[in-house]
This record gives C-alpha cells, sequence and structure tokens, in this order.
C-alpha cells in the first residue's frame, strides 16, 4: 500500500513507537532491522501474556500482532488491551491465508491487515498510516472483506440492528476492488477523481462496519469458512 | 481435505522420510556385506540431498516417494540370500520371503505351503524348519547358527525323537497310515519351534509371544480366564479324543455315519482349541491394515513434505546469493503449501485442469512465477466451476500474466479475480514500463488480439490501459449464466 514516491523518512516527525509480538524469533528480528531507524521499537514478545502486561506498561502507538499466537492469537491480546488502552493500535501481519483468522483478528479492532511478504518500505508505511488513526488493507484483505460481502441479497438481513453497517457502499466496493487488483491509495484517488483523504476514509468506514456490524452473516460466514 | 497439522511437531516428521530412502539393509535386492554405493535401479534416485538439484520443472517432479511407496509391491525375482519377509509376515515371514526371492505371488505360496501341510503334513515341517534356517531380512545369520550352540534347546528336541517314534509304532499297530506321515514332520516342526523359541532374538519373541497369546494367554493373570482356559482345553481334548477314536477304531465296513461323526469331532475339536485364536488373527489383521494405512498415510505426507519444503530449502541454501530467485522459490513454495493446507489441493495435482476458477488463476501465477521469476500478488473473490467461457478467460489471463511478466520489468504483478452472480472478471496489473497503445507494433499487435479476441468470441469484454511509464492494467471479463452462483 506504500507509494515509492512518497518520502520514507519525513524528516523532524515523531517515529512511532513499535511494539512487536510474533512468536517467532527469527521473524521479530527480521521486523524489527526491516523497520530499521523508521520507527522506535519498544518491546517485543512472543506470547500473549507477556505481550499484554508488556504493551501495558510500555504503551506503545502501535503493536504489529501476529494473527498465529499460542494461547488465543494476536485476537486475543487486543481484547485485551483494548479496554484499559483503547488509543494504542494494532496491525495485523501473518502468513495465514485462512480468512475467518484475519476477519477475526480484524473484528477485534485491528486497523489493517498486511502480509509478511511485504517489503519493509511499505511495511513502515503501514504501521505510520496505523499510528495516525488510518486504516490499512493489503490486497488479501481487501479481498477477504469483498468476499465476506458478497452474495448477501439485502432482503435476507431483516434482524440486524443497524442495516447501514451490514452493508458496503458501491463507492466502498470499488475501492476495495481497486486495493485488491493492487492500486496505491494515490492511484485510486486518481482512478475514481477523487482525493486521498477521501479514499482513506472510505477505506476507514469499511474497517468501522467490519468492526461493529452485526450481521450475523459474518460470524456465519466465518463458521462456514472454518469448516470446509 | 488435509487437517492443517497445527500444533504439531514437525521435527516428527523427519524419521518417515528418512525412512523413504532405504536403507542398505533392508530387502533381499541387496547383496550383503559392505554397503553399496549404487542403490541400483530399484531405489529412489539420490534424493533431494545438498547435491540433488531439483528438475526445472519445481520440486514435485522428484519420484523418490514413489518408490518409498510401491517398494514392498514390486516384488521382483532377486538373486541373493534367501531372507525372511519382515513386512509380509503372519508367523516367521517364510512365505514373503519365498515369495520374494521366487518372484511368486504370496499368497500363492502361502496357499502352498498350506497344501502341502495338509497332505501329509510336509509343508508344516518344511516351514518351521526354513524359519530356523533362514536369516531375518537385513541380518546375516540365521536362528539355527544361534541354536547350534543351545545344547539345553538341542536336547529337547532331540526328546522328540522318541515320541514321534513312538506315534509312527503306534499308528503302524493301529493300521492308520496317516498317523505315520503325519508324525514326523509334525515332531521336526515342534522341534524347530523349541529352538526358534530359545534362541531367537526379542523382537522376534515377542512377536512370536503375539501370535501365540490368544491360544495360552500368557499375559492373563486372572483365575477366570485359567479356568476358562482349562475348560477350553479340557473340552478340546475330549472331542479331540473321541473324534480321533471313533475315526481309528472305527472299521470301514461298518455305517458310514461314524467317519463322518468321527470327522466333525475333530474339526469341532480345532475350533474349540483355535477359534479364539482365529478370530484374533482376523481382528489383528484389520487392525493391522488400518495401522499400515496410518502409516501410509503419514509417510505419504511426509514425502509431501519431503518433496516440496525440503527440496525448496536445499534450494534456496544453493541460490542465497541470488535474491530474487530465493524470493521466487520461497513464494513458490508458499503458494503450494498453503493450497494444500487451507484448500486441500494436493501439491502438484492443482494444475492438471483445474477443478475451478480460483484454482486456475492460482495456477497462472504459479506458473509465472516460477517461468518468468516475478512475484504474483493473487487476490480472489468467491469462486466457481470452470466452464468453456471461463477456461476461455483463463487463457486470456495467463497470457496477460506471462506478458506482463515478460516485458513490463516490474517485479511485482497483481492478479485479482472476482466472481459475482453475472459476471467474472480478471484484472492483471503491473506498474512496469507499459507502452503507447496508439502505437503499439505490428507484431504485438498479435499479443493483444490473444487476449482480447478470445474473450470476445465467448462474449466477454477486454481493455488494455495503459501508457508509458504508468504501468499496465488488462481487464477481462464474461458474463455467466445466472441460474446458479
Amino acid at each position: 500500500m506504500s507509494d515509492p514516491d512518497e518520502p520514507v523518512e519525513p524528516g523532524g516527525e515523531r517515529r512511532p513507537r513499535v511494539f512487536l509480538v510474533d512468536d517467532h524469533h527469527l521473524f521479530r528480528a527480521g521486523v524489527r532491522a526491516e523497520l530499521g531507524d523508521a520507527v522506535r521499537v519498544v518491546g517485543e514478545a512472543d506470547e500473549v501474556a507477556a505481550a499484554v502486561e508488556l504493551i501495558r506498561e510500555r504503551q506503545p502507538d502501535v503493536v504489529l500482532l501476529d494473527v498465529h499466537l499460542p494461547d488465543g492469537g494476536g485476537q486475543a491480546v487486543i481484547e485485551a488491551v483494548r479496554t484499559s488502552h483503547p488509543d494504542i493500535r494494532f496491525l495485523a501481519l501473518s502468513v495465514s491465508d485462512a480468512p475467518e483468522d484475519v476477519i477475526a483478528v480484524i473484528r477485534a479492532g485491528a486497523r489493517g491487515y498486511v502480509t509478511k511478504a511485504i517489503s519493509g518500505i511499505e511495511l513502515i508505511d503501514a504501521v505510520r498510516r496505523v499510528a495516525e488513526g488510518d486504516a490499512v488493507f493489503s490486497p488479501r484483505l481487501a479481498g477477504f472483506v469483498l468476499d465476506a460481502y458478497a452474495g448477501m441479497p439485502d432482503v435476507q438481513r431483516p434482524t440486524s440492528v443497524d442495516p447501514e453497517l451490514d452493508q458496503l457502499s458501491s463507492r466502498e466496493r470499488e475501492v476495495l476492488r481497486l486495493i485488491a487488483r493492487g492500486y496505491t491509495y494515490k492511484e485510486i484517488a486518481r482512478e475514481l477523481s477523487i482525493s486521498t483523504k477521501t479514499v482513506e476514509s472510505h477505506v476507514s468506514a469499511v474497517l468501522r462496519k467490519l468492526q461493529l456490524s452485526t450481521r450475523h452473516q459474518l460470524t456465519y460466514w466465518a463458521t462456514e469458512r472454518r469448516l470446509v | 481435505m488435509v487437517t492443517p497439522p497445527e500444533g504439531r511437531d514437525h521435527r516428527g516428521i523427519s524419521d518417515p522420510v528418512d525412512s523413504l530412502v532405504p536403507a542398505p539393509d533392508t530387502g533381499p535386492e541387496r547383496a550383503p556385506g559392505p554397503k553399496e554405493a549404487s542403490p541400483g535401479s530399484f531405489g529412489p534416485p539420490a534424493g533431494p540431498g545438498p547435491d540433488g538439484w531439483a528438475p526445472p520443472r519445481g520440486p514435485w517432479t522428484n519420484p523418490g516417494w514413489h518408490s518409498a511407496r510401491w517398494r514392498h509391491l514390486g516384488r521382483r525375482v532377486r538373486r541373493g540370500p534367501w531372507r525372511r519377509s519382515r513386512e509380509d509376515r503372519l508367523l516367521g515371514g517364510v512365505a514373503g520371503g519365498l515369495s520374494r526371492r521366487l518372484g511368486i505371488d504370496v499368497s500363492v505360496v502361502r496357499v502352498g505351503l498350506v497344501l502341502l501341510a495338509l497332505a501329509g503334513g510336509f509343508g508344516a515341517g518344511a516351514y518351521f524348519v526354513a524359519w530356523l534356517l533362514m536369516p531375518m531380512e537385513g541380518e546375516a545369520t540365521s536362528i539355527a547358527s544361534r541354536a547350534a550352540t543351545d545344547r539345553r534347546g538341542l536336547v529337547l528336541a532331540l526328546a522328540l525323537l522318541p515320541v514321534a517314534v513312538g506315534t509312527v509304532v503306534v499308528g503302524a499297530a493301529l493300521h492308520v497310515g496317516f498317523l505315520s506321515s503325519f508324525a514326523w514332520p509334525f515332531f521336526v516342526g515342534v522341534g524347530a519351534l523349541v529352538l526358534i523359541w530359545r534362541n531367537c532374538d526379542a523382537e522376534e519373541r515377542g512377536w512370536l509371544r503375539q501370535v501365540a497369546e490368544p491360544v495360552v494367554q500368557l499375559q492373563s493373570k486372572s483365575e477366570r480366564r485359567w479356568r476358562a482356559l482349562l475348560v477350553r482345553f479340557g473340552a478340546g481334548f475330549v472331542l479331540l479324543a473321541i473324534g480321533v477314536a471313533v475315526l481309528v477304531i472305527g472299521h470301514p465296513s461298518e455305517a458310514v455315519l461314524r467317519p463322518v461323526g468321527g470327522a466333525f469331532l475333530v474339526i469341532a475339536a480345532f475350533v474349540v482349541l483355535f477359534g479364539p485364536w482365529w478370530l484374533r488373527l482376523a481382528r489383528d489383521l484389520v487392525a493391522e491394515r488400518q495401522a499400515r494405512a496410518r502409516a501410509e498415510d503419514r509417510a505419504d505426507m511426509a514425502a509431501r513434505v519431503h518433496d516440496s519444503v525440503l527440496q525448496t530449502l536445499a534450494m534456496i541454501q544453493r541460490s542465497s546469493d541470488q535474491p530474487q530467485r530465493v524470493v521466487q522459490l520461497a513464494r513458490a513454495q508458499e503458494r503450494e503449501l498453503r493450497a494444500w493446507l487451507f484448500e486441500g489441493a494436493l501439491p502438484g495435482t492443482v494444475g492438471e485442469g483445474a477443478p475451478s476458477l480460483a484454482a486456475g488463476v492460482q495456477q497462472i501465477a504459479r506458473e509465472a512465477e516460477d517461468a518468468h521469476g516475478v512475484s504474483v500478488d493473487v487476490v480472489t473473490v468467491g469462486d466457481c466451476p470452470l466452464d468453456d467461457r471461463l477456461r476461455a478467460l483463463l487463457g486470456a489471463a495467463r497470457e496477460a500474466t506471462v506478458n506482463s511478466a515478460k516485458w513490463s520489468g516490474a517485479p511485482v504483478v497483481s492478479l485479482f479475480a472476482e466472481v459475482e452472480p453475472g459476471r467474472v472478471s480478471i484484472f492483471v496489473r503491473d506498474r512496469g514500463r507499459g507502452f503507447d497503445l496508439d502505437e503499439v507494433a505490428e507484431d504485438r499487435r498479435g499479443i493483444a488480439e490473444s487476449i482480447c479476441a478470445r474473450v470476445l468470441r465467448q462474449g466477454g469484454r477486454a481493455t488494455v490501459r495503459t501508457s508509458p511509464g504508468e504501468g499496465t492494467e488488462v481487464e477481462i471479463s464474461v458474463s455467466r449464466p445466472k441460474e446458479r452462483t
């Protein structure tokens, strides 16, 4: 999701404080190296309990969180921290393709999802965006979300509390499709003749819907996927 | 579908992997003595070790696991020493060994032995003697070589001689020919069995105990079991005695009923004596078959991991000076592994006539990655079975992807496929050098046509958006019949 034209290191700006949670030591070391000086890594942990304790203590801006952790996964970390520190932001990071796990972490409160194949520059950019409160959608996450919201005729949702939350607007779908096609926010803005800020707000809206929707199909979809 | 092996210790897999390469001493196909360097035509190739570059089409073409799978089926005639079989084994593995050495099916050998045993008892005696004389597969010495120094055992075996002679004499006195003809093989067999029991190694003794256990129930300590055993044996022997007596004393001129009754009693005696054993044997055979199926599954899985992940890791180690190649290998492997774990697609099988659109798109990505060393980011939304239209769509998408991989110079190609109720679309995008559509050279028009015309023929749409320095995006789509998603 990065734009190679953007400067990597805006001088003078405060570097985001980042905390790493991943059960693979090697991977944490790799991420640390890739993030380099662009961020301040204030700590790392390899399991849920230690992560929750350290995150509460160090209060980072962004937690880079593995989706798959023993004892409850990234989801458990988010749920434990969010109640006491709602301002700490989470960015999920995973090699897993299993959509239900990713969606579960997003619904728990992560501000985005990137795959571990992401390049260092893109990762730094993603961390910045999340630190600023934006959402970060990788093409894969966009695909998952489109999939989760796809093929559901509107009439089938009479039980919903807020119908607004249960469907994506056509503009939001368009934005997600472009993300899935590999467009950056800037390219999307140009394609749709809107501002980058508007693209960001669309993505944030999708994220909000994803997190707040009570649509039972979303849950159903997840369970169904798990069974396959 | 394959269950994702979560929480599984992957190191546990290494055992069967090792065992896939036949050890030098696991079969009659090798001569004993010093280890041979060449595994011969029967064994797998050298394997994926650090000295084995995989064939260019990817890591799945190594036939190593085939031989592991079929090894025990490939019973060819092999010159070599006589050895008892470890795998094909009901008692001593003699039949299995003979079948291997002679190239005859093991069942045929078994039936032959049983017939020989029934006709004069020769088969049974010969069987136990062969058990004594033939070394076990992978061993150099037979039980007999150890039995030669077992004086007590030899004395015990020789003690059977008077009994045998006595039986023959009694048989002759009673004019029962078959008794003497059966007596010799029987006592030879029993003698051999005594020596086997006393001189075999711990492993084989365990096996013998397991085979004999249901008959004598060595393990059970409870009194009830003992009483049941006594009753069973008592009844069996009484029936046997009456049966034999009726058979032996019965004069040929007397009623036909008596010999028949005698035969019936003998059979009843055998059923009572050996019934539980046969039942247990049958049950064990079923259990063994299940265990073997599980072991084969495990070996199969190990073989796949072996041929995929381990191969790729070996190749990555060799390519560590070419980052692009390492990334390409890792990505291709990741894709394959993921398809296996999450979609149940067996590695290497997705390619052969992809079953669905999403699988087809994955296949295109994999091929492009393998052939051109680019990364292809695949995102699919929805899925559906393939028909002619969608195959044309996939063909065009492949063309577009390969074009991007070949000409754009971009390291990453994005491939996005979406299945909607009435339409299927695929987008192929790169951020490479792009080109001017109006100035497409004559020779490149053909390429555009092989993308566009293909889709247009199926009533679809194709759009190419590009300009120099801006990259290229090809959008192709076909409509779908509404009937069913």
